[in-house]
C-alpha cells in the first residue's frame, strides 16, 4: 500500500510539473489564426466604452448579430475598450489588444514605424470606396512606404465647446447664444458659478495627458502652436508662447479671481464627461463627437446638451482636430486581416457611403435608443457627409437643434492637426502645468512655461 | 516500515547511493518540489532576471539595443526622480507617524475589551477585505472638495473646513495616507492581536498587583514583549510604503502638479505613459535601483535592530 501511495504521489507531482510546463509555454510570434471549433475565424473587436448602458450593449450586440448573419464564417467577440495612453501601452506591451482596435491619429505613424500594425493595404484597397477618402485623413494611417496600415474608421472631429443649456438658463443666459469669445466664456462661467454653488462654470481636463491635449487645443484657438517642424522634420518646441500664456492666464483668472472652475481639478476625458452629464460642469472643450459617449456611458439628459465652436482669437487661430483609426496587430494572420476589413467595412464605414447600410445601421441604433446623427468631420467629403445625413434624416435622434451653433460653422472652421512629434509625451508634461495653475494660487506661469518648453525640446531632440 | 531505513554498515555498490537517495525519499521530494520550482522560477525569478537585463537595454519590446548604463544615467538626471523620492519619503514618514502606532493602540484596546472581541476584530479587518479599487472610489467620493463633500459636510457641522483634500498639493499626500491607513491597519491589528496572546498573562497580573494602570502595563509589559513583532512590522511597512502605487495612481494620478508622484508611479509612467510603448529600460533601471536600496536598507535595519529585538 505504502509503495502504491508513493507511486501515485510521484505520478501526481510529475503530472503537475508537466502541466505547469505546458501552461507556461507561451505561443511564439507566429501569425495567429484563431479558429473556433466550427471552422469560423474568431475576430476580437473593440466594443463600447466600459460602463456603457444596457441599451448601448444591446444595440452593439444587435449589430454583431447582423454582421455574423451576413458573414457566417466569422465569430465576432467584442471587448470593452477605452483608449487611454497608459492602458493602451500596457495592452500593446502585453499583447492583449483585440484584433481590431482603435487608435488616435497621432499614434498611427509611430506604431507603423515600430512594426506594431499589420499592413492592411491589400484589404483596404478591396473596399469599393477606398479612393474616395479625404486624403488628409487617410494619410494619418498611411506609412512612409505608401501602404495603408490603419484605416480611418470611427470618426474625425474638431475640438468644440460643450455647454449645459439648463445651467445657462439657470443663470439667466440664452442657451441658443453660446459664448463666441474667451471673454464671454469667462463672463458666462462666472454667472453660472454664482447662480449654482458647487458647479464649475467652466472646467478643463488635467490628467492622463488630456490636460496637455486641451491646453494645446486652446493654444491653437488663441492663435499659437506648441511645436514647429522644418522641412527636414526637425521639430522645435514653441510651448513658451503668447497663446499658451494667455490660456493659462485665462485659467488662473477663472480659478482664483472668479472662483468659477468648481472644486475638481483632477479630470480626464471620461471624468469630465461624467461631471458634465451630472450637471457639475457648465462648459468645457473636447471633441465634437462626445455626445455619443455621454449617451452610452453617462446617460446624459439630451435636453441639457449644447455644442458650439471653440472661440477663436488672435492671429492665425485654428481648431485642433483629431480622429480615430482602426488598426490590426502586426501578428494577425491573413484570415484575421480579411475578417477585420469586413468588420471595419460593416461597423464603421459602409454606413457612410451606402444608403442601404446607412439606413440599416440607423434603424438598429434607434431601435436600441442609441444616438444617430452626432456631428463629426466628413471622412470622405462634405457632399458625402450631407448625403449621408439626408439618408438617415428620419432616424436622427440627437438634439441637432441644440448643436446648431456648431453645425452652422463646422465646414468653415480653420482646422489644424495635432503636433506631429512626441505628441503624447509632450501632452503628458503639460498636465502638471495646467494642474499647477489650477491648484496653486502662486503658480508662476512664466517659469512653468519655460520649464515645460525645455523639457519638450529635450524630448524632441531625442527624436 | 523498515524498508525505508538505510543500512549504513553495508558497503556502497556503484549506484547504491543513488538508490539509497531515491529510497530515502529524495526523488519524491524533488518531484514534489518541481512544480513549485518551475512556477516560481518562470513567474518570479525569470521576470526579475529579464528586468535586470532590460535595464541595460533600450527597447520597445520589438527593437532592442544595448545601451550600457544609459538608462541609469537618464533616470538619475530626470528632475521628476527627486520629486518622486521626496514624495515617497514623505508618504512613508506620514504613514509611520499616522499608520504605525494606530494598529498597536487599537490592538491593545481590543485586547482589553472583555466582550465581543471577535466583532471588533472583524470590524477592524473589514477594510482589508474591501477591494482596494472600491475603497479608493468610496474615499474619492468622501474627499470631494467644496462644502457639499461628505467629509466637508461632517466637518462643517463643527465649524471646520471646507478643505480641498485631493485638490491641493499640500493636502493631497496626507489625504492619501489617511485612506491607506484605513485600508491597511486591519492586517497589522490582527498580527498584533495574535502576538498579544503570546504575552504571558502572569506579567499583567503581576503588574496589576503592583498597582499598574493600562498605560504602565502597555509601556512595561506589552511593548517589550512585542518588540520583535514591532520591528518586523516596521520594516514591512517601510518596504510597503516605499513601493506605494495604488493610492497615488487611483486617487490623483500623481497630481496635483506632481505632488503625489511616487517612485513606483514614476516607474509606471516610464513604462506606460507613452501610448506607443514606453521607456521600459528606464522603468526597469529605476525598479532595480529601488530594489537594491530596499535590500540594503533591510540588511542594515536588521543589523542595527538585532541586539534590540533580542535583548
Amino acid at each position: 500500500m505504502k509503495s502504491t501511495h508513493r507511486v501515485l504521489g510521484l505520478l501526481t507531482a510529475g503530472t503537475l510539473s508537466l502541466t505547469s510546463l505546458v501552461a507556461c509555454s507561451g505561443t511564439d510570434s507566429e501569425p495567429e489564426a484563431s479558429d473556433s471549433p466550427g471552422g469560423q475565424t474568431v475576430l476580437k473587436v473593440v466594443a463600447l466604452l466600459p460602463g456603457s448602458t444596457q441599451e448601448a450593449i444591446d444595440g452593439f450586440n444587435a449589430q454583431v448579430a447582423e454582421f455574423e448573419a451576413a458573414n457566417s464564417d466569422i465569430d465576432v467577440q467584442p471587448e470593452e475598450y477605452e483608449w487611454k495612453a497608459t492602458t493602451f501601452a500596457a495592452q500593446l506591451a502585453g499583447g492583449t489588444l483585440p484584433d481590431v482596435f482603435e487608435i488616435p491619429f497621432t499614434d498611427a505613424q509611430g506604431l507603423v514605424e515600430n512594426g506594431q500594425l499589420a499592413n492592411m493595404d491589400a484589404q483596404f484597397r478591396s473596399l469599393s470606396y477606398a479612393d474616395k477618402f479625404n486624403e488628409a485623413i487617410l494619410a494619418a494611417g498611411t506609412g512612409a512606404d505608401g501602404q495603408v496600415y490603419a484605416i480611418p474608421a470611427k470618426n474625425a472631429y474638431p475640438i468644440a465647446l460643450t455647454y449645459n443649456r439648463s445651467l445657462f438658463s439657470s443663470a439667466g443666459l440664452d442657451p441658443d447664444t453660446p459664448p463666441t469669445t474667451w471673454a464671454e466664456v469667462r463672463e458666462f462661467a462666472k454667472k453660472i458659478a454664482d447662480a449654482n454653488p458647487g458647479v464649475a462654470g467652466y472646467a478643463t481636463m488635467t490628467q492622463n495627458n488630456t490636460g496637455g491635449w486641451q491646453l494645446t487645443a486652446q493654444t491653437y484657438a488663441h492663435g499659437g502652436r506648441i511645436q514647429s517642424v522644418d522641412a527636414d522634420q526637425k521639430a522645435t518646441s514653441t510651448i513658451d508662447n503668447e497663446a499658451t500664456r494667455a490660456t493659462l492666464e485665462f485659467f488662473k483668472t477663472l480659478r482664483w479671481d472668479d472662483n468659477s472652475m468648481g472644486d475638481n481639478f483632477l479630470l480626464d476625458w471620461g471624468s469630465i464627461n461624467q461631471a458634465f452629464a451630472a450637471g457639475e460642469v457648465a462648459m468645457f472643450t473636447s471633441g465634437s463627437d462626445i455626445y455619443t459617449a455621454m449617451v452610452q456611458t453617462n446617460s446624459i439628459d439630451p435636453d441639457i446638451y449644447g455644442l458650439a465652436p471653440i472661440p477663436l482669437e488672435g492671429a492665425d487661430p485654428a481648431v485642433l482636430t483629431g480622429g480615430t483609426l482602426a488598426g490590426v496587430p502586426a501578428s494577425a494572420s491573413d484570415e484575421v486581416k480579411d475578417a477585420a476589413i469586413k468588420w471595419i467595412d460593416f461597423y464603421y464605414l459602409s454606413k457612410l457611403v451606402d444608403e442601404k447600410r446607412a439606413v440599416e445601421d440607423a434603424q438598429t441604433l434607434v431601435a436600441n435608443n442609441q444616438p444617430v446623427g452626432t456631428p463629426v468631420l466628413p471622412m470622405f467629403s462634405q457632399e458625402q457627409y450631407e448625403q449621408n445625413m439626408e439618408w438617415i434624416k428620419d432616424y436622427i435622434n440627437v438634439p441637432l437643434d441644440q448643436m446648431k451653433p456648431f453645425t452652422d460653422q463646422m465646414f468653415s472652421l480653420p482646422l489644424a492637426g495635432e503636433p506631429s512629434q512626441r505628441t503624447q509625451d509632450i501632452y503628458a508634461l503639460l498636465d502638471p502645468v495646467v494642474q499647477a495653475v489650477l491648484t496653486d494660487q502662486n503658480a508662476d506661469i512664466e517659469a512653468l512655461l519655460k520649464d515645460a518648453d525645455q523639457q519638450a525640446q529635450a524630448l524632441l531632440d531625442q527624436g | 516500515m523498515t524498508h525505508q531505513q538505510a543500512t549504513p554498515a553495508r558497503r556502497a555498490a556503484p549506484g547504491a547511493s543513488l538508490r539509497r537517495w531515491v529510497r530515502s525519499g529524495g526523488l519524491s521530494t524533488l518531484v514534489f518540489a518541481l512544480p513549485l520550482v518551475i512556477i516560481f522560477g518562470l513567474f518570479s525569478w525569470l521576470p526579475i532576471a529579464k528586468a535586470v537585463v532590460m535595464s541595460f537595454q533600450k527597447t520597445n519590446l520589438i527593437v532592442t539595443q544595448w545601451v550600457g548604463l544609459q538608462n541609469f544615467q537618464d533616470v538619475l538626471a530626470d528632475p521628476l526622480l527627486g520629486i518622486a523620492v521626496r514624495n515617497t519619503v514623505y508618504f512613508a514618514a506620514l504613514a509611520i507617524v499616522i499608520g504605525y502606532p494606530l494598529p498597536l493602540v487599537l490592538a491593545v484596546l481590543m485586547r482589553e475589551v472583555r466582550r465581543a472581541r471577535g466583532l471588533y476584530s472583524a470590524l477592524a479587518y473589514l477594510p482589508v477585505v474591501v477591494p482596494p479599487v472600491v475603497s479608493v472610489l468610496l474615499w474619492k467620493f468622501f474627499y470631494k472638495a467644496g462644502p457639499n463633500g461628505v467629509f466637508n459636510t461632517i466637518l462643517g457641522g463643527i465649524g471646520l473646513g471646507p478643505y480641498p483634500w485631493l485638490q491641493d498639493p499640500n493636502w493631497a499626500m496626507p489625504s492619501l495616507v489617511l485612506a491607506a491607513t484605513w485600508a491597511g491597519a486591519g492586517g497589522t491589528i490582527i498580527i498584533y492581536l495574535a502576538a498579544l496572546t503570546s504575552v504571558p498573562p502572569e506579567l499583567y497580573e503581576a503588574a496589576e498587583v503592583d498597582g499598574a494602570g493600562l498605560w504602565t502595563k502597555v509601556w512595561h509589559v506589552t511593548l517589550p514583549q512585542l518588540r520583535g513583532v514591532l520591528f518586523i512590522t516596521l520594516i514591512l511597512q517601510i518596504i510597503a510604503t516605499a513601493q506605494v502605487f495604488l493610492e497615488p495612481y487611483l486617487f490623483t494620478g500623481g497630481g496635483p502638479n506632481n505632488a503625489t508622484i511616487t517612485i513606483l508611479l514614476l516607474i509606471y509612467r516610464y513604462a506606460f505613459q507613452n501610448s506607443l510603448g514606453g521607456n521600459y529600460g528606464a522603468a526597469t533601471a529605476l525598479s532595480l535601483m529601488l530594489a537594491l536600496f530596499l535590500a540594503a536598507f533591510s540588511v542594515l535595519y536588521f543589523r542595527l535592530t538585532r541586539s534590540w529585538s533580542q535583548s
